[in-house]
């Protein structure tokens, strides 16, 4: 079991942010995402993206401010469980929390802080009749192991970078690769346009365009998939078929946790803390909501300071606290890394 | 100005807008303005097709840029007279526009 002083669910800006202001009051923090990399959607959806709304950053690229985070919280060592969805939340008898993921890892801590954002990430499905019959025999939405392709024949359905990044991973690992798209023209990194095509030059993976996935057949495992191009439909063998066509965010296991829910989102106190009807669980960031709510990065940021200092009170009742300024106590971090203003020189001018 | 467009919902539900045309709005922002079922995931920079729509009307609406049309071309539901909403900016040229959303 993964103790700490504050589970955060959610390891977008928000989340991130949430550890550095609980490192100041020397909380500790594990945080749990689904995604594989820590970012939410400013790494997953749009990081080649500018923002322009971040206080101090006249424009910063989506996928540098989660790197900036990233240098600004590294201080404090922050756990994280990804990959995994934060799946239950039980109440232990003495009000702290156990958060158990998908795959069954536990965390234990006095406070959980939901930064969930829009929700857990799931695959976007093709409209293929049967699809679900097929799910883990032979159709796989995310590639986890390469490895698991090796000498398969793999047939991959995409025109994102996630499609072209696979195939050009799998051409040198399956034993066939086929890139199938609706359309010729691919939208993804020009690098990664450039050496799909060198690979179909060098007749490495065969590229189906354009063209749709529109029938899977088989007995107890896929054995083949129907493509249709030109109008004509035509049956692929294939071992897997890996659609590809980008994630989408639902609120999911986050709807049963027994909060109050309001327009898709958890209802918090916004007067106070971010506390949600559960005493112990906070919701900051895009999840939540309240009278006048903005879904803005700098909010969240403002949202997880408020609920450190209130989980600082429920974790440490009896301590008194004062707020502190970072120029004046400086930064300590649980690495023992100390950072602080340079002490001014005195010395007298003759 | 504002200009009067519909909006026909998933339940088949025509909602009448008054959309302003000095916000630079675009549709998808003008159906959350109004509460309906339109999610718009990505913000509006045509990565999610969340705001995927039928134009019912025959305004002429411009060519879709590369972004939009790489995404409808990933989406599902799609037809001929698809759009994603976050890509029509509000104008005076769109009075009278009626539109039906996607299914999700």
């Amino acid at each position: 079991m993964i103790k700490t002083d504050i589970i955060i669910i959610g390891a977008g800006p928000t989340g991130l942010f949430a550890v550095f202001e609980a490192g100041l009051l020397k909380l500790k923090c594990h945080l749990i995402d689904s995604l594989p990399q820590p970012g939410g959607q400013c790494a997953e959806i749009y990081p080649k993206k500018p923002i322009y709304d971040i206080p101090s950053q006249p424009e910063i690229m989506a996928g540098d401010l989660v790197e900036k985070l990233m240098t600004q919280i590294q201080p404090f060592q922050p756990g994280f469980t990804l990959g995994e969805t934060a799946l239950k939340i039980q109440k232990q008898a003495d009000e702290s929390f156990v958060v158990t993921t998908d795959k069954g890892t536990q965390h234990h801590a006095p406070v959980v802080a939901i930064a969930g954002g829009l929700g857990t990430f799931e695959a976007r499905k093709p409209k293929i009749v049967g699809l679900a019959q097929w799910e883990n025999k032979g159709v796989d939405y995310i590639i986890r192991d390469p490895e698991k392709y090796r000498n398969q024949k793999v047939l991959i359905a995409g025109g994102g970078d996630s499609a072209l990044d696979w195939t050009i991973v799998l051409a040198d690992i399956a034993k066939e690769v086929t890139l199938i798209h609706r359309r010729n023209e691919f939208r993804g990194a020009l690098d990664s346009v450039e050496k799909v095509q060198t690979l179909k030059d060098q007749n490495k993976i065969q590229l189906i365009t354009p063209a749709e996935v529109t029938a899977l057949n088989g007995h107890q495992e896929l054995e083949s998939v129907t493509v249709t191009h030109q109008g004509r439909p035509k049956p692929y063998t294939v071992d897997y078929f890996i659609p590809l066509f980008g994630l989408t965010p639902k609120l999911g296991p986050m709807a049963d946790w027994g909060l109050e829910i309001e327009k898709n989102a958890i209802k918090v106190d916004n007067s106070l803390d971010y506390q949600t009807n559960v005493p112990g669980i906070y919701a900051i960031g895009d999840v939540n909501t309240y009278p006048g709510k903005l879904k803005l990065i700098l909010c969240g940021f403002h949202e997880a300071t408020l609920m450190c200092q209130s989980a600082f009170k429920r974790i440490h009742p009896e301590k008194r606290n004062v707020l502190k300024y970072t120029t004046v106590s400086g930064i300590t971090g649980f690495d023992g890394s100390r950072k602080e203003a340079q002490k001014s020189t005195i010395k007298s001018i003759k | 100005m504002d200009i009067k467009i519909t909006v026909i919902d998933r339940e088949g539900v025509a909602h009448h807008l008054d959309a302003p045309t000095d916000m630079a709005m675009n549709l998808m922002e003008v159906c959350k303005a109004y509460e309906l079922p339109v999610e718009g995931t990505c913000g509006g920079m045509a990565m999610c097709a969340s705001c995927q729509c039928y134009i019912l009307s025959d305004h002429e609406l411009g060519e879709k840029n590369p972004d939009e049309e790489a995404m409808l071309s990933e989406a599902f539901h799609l037809k001929e007279n698809s759009r994603l909403g976050c890509q029509i900016v509000m104008d005076q040229k769109l009075e009278g526009l009626k539109v039906e959303l996607a299914p999700e």
